[in-house]
């Protein structure tokens, strides 16, 4: 069982778990999934200042945070358990693209050679780390969700506008992924 | 007779002071009105479903930078799959809840917000895809990238506070 748990879960498993997670959190307690939310109420509870975005009561939305900090909880749960230290399984094209710009490693979820602390201080970990964070938090505000809120719970309840919104997340990566991202990995 | 009453002027006041309205119509999304008030410990239950659901997302690979570069090249099938079976489950259980009128655990009704249509939706959407085939995160993953150990990822989640802080600055200049 725990070497079964420790092999990548197909997607016909992980998918319809992610999608229970719908009615799970609608059941518990009336909670809408959704994860960016969480940042609007870091920012409300740390510094709204003046501004009315962010002057509500945080505290009514605590569960938010809860669920996050669980999901982080969840990830090194995974890492330490749940692991048998195997790359990941790409594309080989992908493989081979990548290492053209030294990225070698495939163990970590993000690319160790992309993503550390000396890399903060080059154009390209800049652009990717700051700048790519910053995108996603302005931009998921702005589209009013996320992967999880407009995606997945909103698309379960037939909305049209996270349709719309899925369709744009998915057309700004195509567009960063393939014709962006080889210029930014040369830096 | 009498602790009926009172109960019944206990909960009033809860109704009444509930008057968060400002939020929602700004984000409606993930927003919660419930009137029922709980003690703070009733949140660890939702700290268990977000274990549980970090563990999928690492499970399933798709906090992988590289797994979302795959969806993004059209490389493979896997994060259609986990992202396209999530929904359709999701879509069955909320037919279901709707269909039956299922209850929460406290024998409250499940609301469901329906999600007004702006430009928020088209540019902020884009702005978001952007960043996610950058950072190969959404805001659940961050969180996960973090707990395995990527740790300047915490970088990456302060730069999406201060964008999500820059967003609501500017929030009244930006079209919607």
């Amino acid at each position: 069982m725990i070497e079964f748990l420790k092999q990548p879960w197909p997607w016909y498993v992980a998918g319809p778990m992610i999608g229970l997670t719908v009615p799970l959190l609608l059941i518990i307690g009336n909670k809408r999934l959704g994860v960016s939310s969480s940042l609007r109420h870091i920012c409300a509870a740390c510094a709204p200042l003046k501004i009315p975005f962010f002057n509500y009561d945080w505290k009514k939305e605590a569960w938010n945070l809860f669920f996050v900090g669980g999901i982080l909880a969840g990830g090194f749960i995974a890492a330490t358990f749940l692991m048998n230290g195997q790359p990941i399984n790409i594309d080989p094209h992908l493989v081979s693209e990548y290492s053209a710009y030294g990225i070698h490693d495939l163990h970590s979820s993000v690319p160790a050679e992309l993503f550390n602390w000396h890399q903060l201080l080059t154009a390209r970990g800049l652009i990717m780390i700051i700048g790519g964070g910053f995108m996603v938090g302005f931009g998921t505000r702005y589209a009013g969700g996320c992967t999880s809120g407009h995606s997945i719970m909103g698309l379960s309840n037939l909305q049209l506008p996270s349709l719309i919104a899925t369709i744009c997340f998915m057309a700004g990566g195509f567009m960063m992924s393939n014709l962006l991202l080889p210029f930014i990995l040369k830096l | 007779m009498n602790n009926t009453t009172q109960a019944e002027m206990e909960i009033e006041p809860g109704i009444e002071t509930n008057t968060d309205f400002e939020v929602s119509s700004l984000d409606e999304m993930c927003i919660n009105e419930s009137t029922l008030h709980h003690p703070w410990w009733f949140n660890l239950k939702y700290l268990f479903t977000g274990i549980l659901f970090g563990i999928i997302l690492v499970k399933s690979e798709v906090i992988s930078w590289f797994r979302i570069q795959e969806m993004f090249h059209l490389a493979s099938f896997h994060m259609y799959g986990v992202i396209g079976s999530a929904v359709v489950t999701g879509m069955i259980s909320v037919f279901i809840i709707k269909k039956f009128n299922i209850k929460t655990i406290y024998g409250e009704k499940i609301e469901f917000h329906p999600k007004k249509m702006n430009k928020g939706q088209i540019y902020g959407g884009l702005i978001f895809g952007f960043g996610w085939a950058l950072t190969g995160a959404c805001p659940g993953p961050l969180f996960a990238q973090i707990g395995t150990g990527a740790l300047v990822v915490i970088v990456t989640l302060l730069s999406a506070i201060l964008g999500t802080w820059v967003f609501g600055l500017l929030r009244e200049e930006l079209p919607r």
